[in-house]
């Protein structure tokens, strides 16, 4: 809980000083922008954070965005699917990879970081193949598909945002007051422990590998109906590891068990604020990815610090 | 105060500071008051390599040898004799004649280029006496050196430990087990709170004597309970055969209200059959019985609901989750009877909480704190209590009062007291005879992965049980 707070704070004063620096930053159109992307990243970043809680890692999120996003308008459009139907598509698409994914991990126990970095590979070739690398796009049909993203409520909350908060509100719900959320933490933290307490541990880290692969899926249709131009080479290219990075300085741990989704919803707008901040600074956007690192890295160095500190002075209670 | 050529034993129950005292003197904490004396003089020590400076080694209870280097390479860690001067190559031949000269100290058949992970864990100790040794050490801190030892080893250890002190080495030995302190001490110093609670020379040293003066108060003596008399059959095991231990089947019944006692040495494959029944380990074949109902349990799930529960010998890392709160681990085997569609009753997970914490008098603050704030004692009682409100019947406790302090250990025997007579069916593995010899109805014995024998309550006694770990006919 402290530790959102504390990204959140961090979050507000980067937010403050870019607003006085310059002032066009705060304007509503681009707060508008910047909760727009926050809205997009931040579906694929709640799903990392599943995988991350378990100790796991995905690295083929960036990809699987591509091929879903290619895929989607290509079955629409050149296809002629219904939309229901290419969204039922899409989603079992996202389902059998999670599922592929959790199975290598935990029946062949294969190390999370190889079998994701294969599927890296593997779904940016598809997305290649299955297009003829052509462009994929709604063109000027699909008005009421793509309110979906373009939509704003009272005009002024872009609806990727609301769909993040909904989903952020699900997702929370699921760890903090379900008991499949207790199990994942709980498992995260020990897994021998949490086998040994009873828990289908496979099952529940299978679970959180179709959790992140179908959260990657429909946030590549998202990102897909907002770009509206999808080109299958580089579509969705680092979006894993900005997904991670927002997850990771929103507090949750690579060695599992730890992590809130408001959390990781902070540590995403994080990201995109700093992005834009970069934008408005008139720091050559050339360094924008070095800004980005050094921020990620300051942000864990100081939570580390924090906790040893915290340790510290557990110990000497314990002691007197 | 220390004297060359002696055994100091020194006691006290969890929390009563025995291990922050040592790493004052080990150079690990630093001390708010207070003056040390080596030899006379006050000193301060700052560091753990000045410790070392004055002859000041220090054994752990947790050995910190890395598995992956030869006995030669762990004794001589960080010190490794050099050649070539400038380039400081490793001079291996030097250092395996030096380890040589120690091992043959120790008396121990061993090879200086053997890996430390083919080592047993009774034989690694010794090669951490002997990394002690390498350093010229006056004084020898160990810290439970006997918790994992079979018997044999522990003899092997008071040998070489009385050898130590012929040679002028002042041994500190911090233990639980009074029997060893009353076999090993010239002098046993008990801590009590923080305190000096008191002194007691050679002489003086009994068991009754120790226990009041940690405790401070008089322990109810624990009393030979009434065996009672039941012939239902509630574990059954029919010719299992695990995988990792020899072929030969396995098979043993263990009845309703009673307690089972598991001997064998260290690697006599207890665990590991505990693990089979628990649905951890994979069996090749045979049957296991629960309630004379067949049971298949091939995960913990399984076993759990067909009333099995196993308390894991290393609580730590199979028992805990040591950063989870005391609530969220005692509810963890048994969320799914507090929830409603899924989600989590936390009044409920409270409620248990708190009605365990007091049944078993877990000694927290608050059942929000999490659990490695907990003195190890009072970890134990939390992993017992996860199984209690299962109601659990048959339960399987292995080593359950390993590295727990005099009050907790006879309050886990209260605890399994209690649980026989409501007809569980309790196997305890333990390599504490004292241990087994007080609690069990009956005594099974293994030996290198077959079960060599069977002894009834009349027929137990200390040799007997040896005689059948050791597989001597």
């Amino acid at each position: 809980m402290k530790k959102t707070l504390g990204i959140f704070l961090l979050l507000t004063a980067i937010f403050l000083i870019t607003g006085i620096i310059e002032p066009r930053f705060m304007q509503s159109g681009n707060m508008i922008n910047m909760a727009r992307w926050t809205g997009l990243y931040g579906i694929l970043a709640i799903g990392a954070c599943f995988v991350i809680i378990t100790g796991g890692i995905d690295l083929s999120i960036g990809s699987l965005v591509g091929l879903t996003g290619a895929l989607f308008p290509l079955l629409l459009v050149r296809e002629g699917v219904p939309i229901v139907i290419g969204f039922v598509l899409v989603f079992t698409c996202a389902v059998t990879i999670g599922l592929i994914h959790g199975l290598l991990i935990t029946k062949l126990k294969l190390q999370p970081f190889i079998v994701t970095l294969c599927g890296l590979f593997i779904y940016r070739g598809i997305a290649r193949y299955i297009t003829g690398e052509i462009n994929q796009g709604f063109g000027n049909g699909f008005g009421g598909l793509r309110l979906l993203v373009k939509y704003r409520l009272f005009d002024k909350i872009p609806m990727p945002f609301i769909i993040l908060i909904g989903f952020g509100i699900v997702a929370a719900i699921f760890l903090n007051k379900t008991i499949y959320g207790r199990y994942l933490l709980a498992l995260g933290r020990n897994r021998d422990a949490a086998r040994f307490s009873g828990v289908n541990t496979d099952s529940m880290i299978i679970g959180a590998y179709i959790i992140c692969s179908v959260l990657a899926g429909f946030g590549g249709m998202l990102f897909a109906l907002d770009q509206n131009s999808v080109q299958p080479s580089t579509f969705g290219n680092f979006y894993e590891l900005y997904a991670i990075a927002g997850a990771v300085l929103g507090g949750c741990s690579l060695r599992g068990g730890e992590g809130t989704i408001s959390g990781v919803i902070f540590g995403t707008a994080m990201v995109e604020v700093i992005k834009n901040s970069v934008f408005f600074l008139n720091v050559p956007t050339e360094s924008e990815f070095t800004v980005i690192g050094f921020v990620i890295l300051i942000g864990v160095t100081f939570d580390e610090l924090i906790k040893r500190m915290a340790i510290g002075q557990k110990t000497r209670i314990v002691d007197t | 105060m220390f004297h060359a050529g002696e055994v100091v034993a020194v006691i006290g129950e969890n929390g009563a500071g025995k291990s922050t005292l040592m790493r004052i003197i080990g150079g690990v904490y630093q001390p708010d008051a207070g003056e040390i004396r080596v030899d006379g003089e006050v000193v301060t020590i700052p560091s753990v390599a000045r410790a070392t400076d004055l002859g000041i080694a220090f054994i752990h209870q947790e050995l910190n040898l890395a598995s992956n280097l030869s006995v030669s390479a762990n004794i001589y860690l960080g010190r490794e004799p050099r050649k070539f001067k400038p380039l400081n190559f490793i001079d291996s031949q030097q250092m395996t004649t030096q380890t040589k000269e120690i091992l043959s100290q120790l008396s121990l058949d061993l090879s200086p280029n053997i890996l430390v992970e083919n080592l047993s864990i009774g034989q690694q100790q010794m090669v951490e006496i002997g990394k002690a040794l390498s350093q010229k050490a006056r004084l020898i801190i160990m810290d439970e050196p006997t918790s994992s030892l079979t018997q044999h080893e522990t003899n092997h250890l008071f040998e070489l430990i009385r050898t130590l002190k012929s040679s002028g080495v002042c041994i500190v030995y911090i233990s639980h087990r009074l029997a060893e302190v009353n076999q090993i001490a010239d002098r046993v110093l008990v801590l009590r709170d923080g305190k000096n609670s008191g002194e007691l020379a050679r002489e003086e040293v009994t068991h009754d004597q120790m226990v009041s003066l940690m405790v401070g108060r008089e322990l109810k003596q624990y009393q030979q309970r009434q065996i009672q008399q039941t012939c239902k059959p509630m574990l059954e095991i029919c010719d299992l055969v695990i995988s990792e231990l020899a072929t030969k089947p396995i098979n043993f019944t263990i009845y309703a209200g009673e307690v089972v006692g598991m001997f064998g040495l260290v690697g006599a494959g207890r665990t590991e059959l505990a693990e089979a029944i628990f649905g951890v380990r994979e069996t090749i074949s045979g049957t296991i019985k629960v309630d004379n109902q067949e049971a298949d349990l091939e995960t913990p799930r399984q076993a759990i609901e067909a009333g099995v529960a196993m308390v894991p010998e290393d609580r730590r890392v199979y028992g805990l989750i040591v950063e989870s709160s005391v609530c969220d681990n005692i509810t963890l085997p048994s969320l799914n009877c507090y929830q409603w569609a899924k989600f989590i009753r936390e009044k409920e997970t409270k409620r248990v909480t708190k009605q365990m914490v007091e049944d078993l008098n877990v000694r927290t603050t608050n059942i929000f704190n999490n659990v490695e704030t907990l003195s190890g004692g009072n970890q134990q009682k939390v992993v017992l209590a996860k199984w209690l409100s299962l109601a659990p019947r048959v339960l399987l406790l292995d080593e359950p009062t390993r590295g727990v302090d005099v009050m907790s250990k006879s309050e886990i025997y209260q605890l399994i007291e209690n649980m026989v007579s409501q007809e569980v069916a309790i196997l305890m593995i333990s390599s504490d005879l004292e241990e087994i010899l007080r609690i069990s109805d009956r005594v099974l014995v293994m030996h290198e992965g077959t079960l060599t024998g069977e002894l009834q309550r009349e027929e137990l006694s200390e040799e007997a049980i040896m005689k059948l770990a050791t597989g001597k006919q």
